[in-house]
């Protein structure tokens, strides 16, 4: 199953592309010139993004750094060790909405001092592989077309990364507990 | 957005100066500011390629046809896109890649979905119901293998790493699910507030 996985994983950039060209040949698409136009706007956009990314990153490197997590996280510990939580993956919860790259290095702080066969590590590596960055993700697709008002979308991000939260440690207790 | 911005940098030097730790923070504005620089140097070219690739895509007729044959299912999560909407064949790109676990090209399809949606959208400083929807389905993270995560649990000495594959998987599909169903719900009640605001 893995395995297949992998496969599929590996080839499944090599098929877009040649499917497409191929496509692009067939149907009698200038594909070189009209590969350049696009590739011209990927530059625009990725620049685009920049002030959006500037702004969320820089307001989240700042909140990290002032050590508002671990108060939170003190404050919150309490109310885990009641539930059967291991409070080592507290931080996790809380930076994963907010950062990739501080993810992976809070995830990779559990995992080292835990251990590898822990149950923190393993709760902590569901919880990291089941969600994504929610922030990052909203600054650069509503930045790459100028959206500032974001309505719900916050809100929906945030909450399907709790329910993740509770789906993980509630699918870890029942397998690995 | 201007709260969310403002109480991020409010509240981190209110707390950064109790915990002692202004210093850091004042270190973080330059960090944090060389970071977002260093991910869009590293997204143009892998940005360029695949919307380079995906405009001819695009002009074959490819996206038309992909959109067609998903059409069944679009029509329900994203009945606010005309019919035929180009979106949705990038739409259906950008869930692939991602469940693959290529990141890289996921944002690219991404962002040519929020291009197409934005076309149809009245008010263009304002995210739509759609996109609303696409970002919900994107930031729950759907992903059949969680390669990162494996990498750094082979790493550490980890025995069974493929252990955990299962689970995430479950995770993530439960999470996916409840972003969908919320974004609708979302769509749904905005839609009544609406039809009540013009009603006198």
């Amino acid at each position: 199953m893995t395995k297949l996985l992998n496969l599929i994983s590996l080839w499944a950039l090599p098929v877009i592309l040649l499917t497409v060209l191929t496509c692009g040949i067939v149907k009698k698409v200038p594909v070189y010139e009209e590969f350049t136009q696009g590739a011209k706007r990927g530059v625009k956009v990725s620049f685009k993004i920049l002030p959006y990314l500037i702004a969320i990153i820089v307001g989240i490197s700042m909140l990290r750094a002032s050590g508002a997590i671990e108060m939170f996280a003190q404050f919150l510990a309490p109310i885990l060790t009641k539930f059967n939580i291991p409070s080592d993956t507290l931080p996790l919860m809380i930076v994963r909405s907010l950062s990739g790259s501080g993810a992976m290095g809070v995830f990779s702080d559990i995992a080292n001092a835990a251990g590898p066969d822990a149950y923190s590590t393993k709760l902590a590596a569901v919880m990291l592989g089941s969600s994504e960055t929610t922030f990052y993700v909203l600054a650069v697709y509503f930045g790459a077309v100028g959206i500032k008002k974001f309505r719900y979308a916050l809100v929906i991000g945030l909450l399907a990364d709790f329910i993740g939260i509770v789906a993980a440690i509630s699918v870890c207790n029942l397998m690995f507990a | 957005m201007n709260y969310i911005f403002y109480f991020l940098v409010v509240f981190s030097i209110i707390i950064g100066a109790i915990n002692g730790r202004l210093q850091d923070v004042i270190n973080a504005v330059m960090s944090g500011a060389e970071l977002s620089v260093k991910i869009v140097i590293s997204l143009i070219g892998i940005m360029a390629f695949w919307l380079g690739i995906m405009r001819v895509a695009e002009k074959s007729g490819l996206i038309k046809f992909i959109s067609r044959l998903l059409r069944p299912i679009t029509k329900v999560l994203f009945n606010e896109l005309p019919f035929d909407s180009p979106a949705v064949g990038d739409i259906a790109m950008n869930f692939t890649a991602n469940a693959f676990g290529l990141a890289n090209a996921a944002t690219p399809f991404g962002v040519r979905a929020m291009e197409e949606m934005q076309a149809v959208n009245d008010k263009k400083d304002t995210a739509s119901n759609s996109m609303c929807l696409f970002l919900g389905m994107n930031t729950a993270g759907f992903q059949l293998i969680p390669t990162t995560v494996l990498a750094v649990l082979v790493a550490i000495g980890y025995k069974n790493p493929t252990e955990i594959i299962a689970p995430t998987l479950l995770v993530t599909l439960i999470a996916f699910v409840s972003a969908v169903l919320m974004a609708k719900l979302a769509q749904y009640l905005a839609g009544r507030s609406k039809v009540n605001d013009k009603t006198p």
